[in-house]
């Protein structure tokens, strides 16, 4: 039983690392979505191991269901474009600081992997129920019910944040020809405008002339 | 029964948090900048998930990583809104062409 966990983590590692090469190295953003996807599957299986079923679903739910396809769909929107050229403008001190960076870290890695090898390796028993919905939902709305309903706040905040900072500024339909004719509106928002279709009656847009 | 020692789980974590974080460091494309603030929050979720399992009385560790879910989807979903309307702005994703304050 132990030598078939072991194998099953090495497999999650195997492919979370792997997945996280191919994010960081990729040269198109859509092959660094798909390797986020593999790093977030190899983590949900490093959750089943350490008994956090909840949290596996989770975050197979809201990273691959939700933040990997909201990746995808802006990769898509953007078209070529999201794949930048290499710039060689400030690429070689970006390079030394990185390898700095990565080697320091190595490094301290390294240290703490001869540390580790003395921490107990005997793990505590699980009480019934840990990591299952129950034991993680009952705590979650008892001892951390006030944290959950600021996430909650937080997680509207960000949509309509995200939405008022994603769609732009958008001319007033009721002045457009006006603001065409005077010069004052950008061409890509005087564009962007004319192709979508009229917003509602709402006359005065709250941030649309900021 | 988990027989897998918990500090596989921390060095992997510690692995991922640093691949991550070159890719931070040396990218200049700011889709896969979040990307990587996405691997770089897996990381640390993953550890705070692994440290709660050696003190299983409380999923204190589960509940914070939970949160750390919630905030990396707000985090994720107005990072990409900036995204796009960086890239109406410029025509591109590179973070380099991002310098109006610069001068």
């Amino acid at each position: 039983m132990g030598k078939f966990e072991i194998a099953l983590f090495a497999l999650c590692a195997a492919i979370s690392i792997a997945g996280a090469l191919v994010t960081v190295g990729a040269r198109r953003p859509i092959r660094s979505a798909l390797g986020l996807l593999a790093t977030i599957l190899g983590v949900a299986g490093c959750y089943l191991l350490l008994e956090a079923q909840f949290l596996a679903a989770i975050q197979l739910i809201v990273y691959a269901g939700a933040v990997v396809v909201l990746f995808i769909f802006v990769v898509m929107l953007l078209g070529s474009a999201s794949t930048s050229p290499r710039d060689a403008k400030s690429a070689v001190p970006r390079y030394i600081g990185a390898g700095l960076f990565l080697a320091g870290s190595l490094a301290a890695l390294l240290l703490i992997l001869r540390i580790g090898t003395k921490v107990e390796q005997v793990l505590p028993p699980t009480p019934a129920g840990f990591g299952s919905v129950e034991g993680v939902g009952g705590e979650l709305f008892t001892r951390y019910v006030v944290p959950f309903e600021l996430a909650g706040a937080l997680l509207i905040v960000a949509v309509i944040g995200a939405m008022a900072v994603a769609r732009g500024k958008q001319p007033d339909p009721t002045l457009r020809p006006a603001a065409e004719a005077a010069g004052a509106a950008p061409p890509g928002a005087s564009e962007r405008g004319a192709t979508e279709p009229a917003p509602g009656g709402k006359s005065a847009e709250p941030h649309g002339g900021a | 029964m988990s027989a897998v020692p918990v500090p596989y789980f921390l060095v992997l974590a510690a692995v991922l948090f640093l691949i991550g974080a070159g890719g931070f460091l040396l990218r200049r494309n700011l889709l896969v900048l979040l990307m990587s603030i996405e691997l770089m929050l897996n990381a640390v979720n993953l550890t705070l998930v692994a440290f709660n399992r050696l003190h299983p009385q409380s999923h204190g560790g589960q509940i914070f990583a939970f949160f750390v879910v919630a905030v990396a989807a707000a985090e994720a979903a107005v990072g990409l809104a900036i995204v796009l309307s960086f890239f109406r702005l410029r025509n591109t994703v590179r973070a380099d062409e991002a310098n109006t304050l610069k001068n």
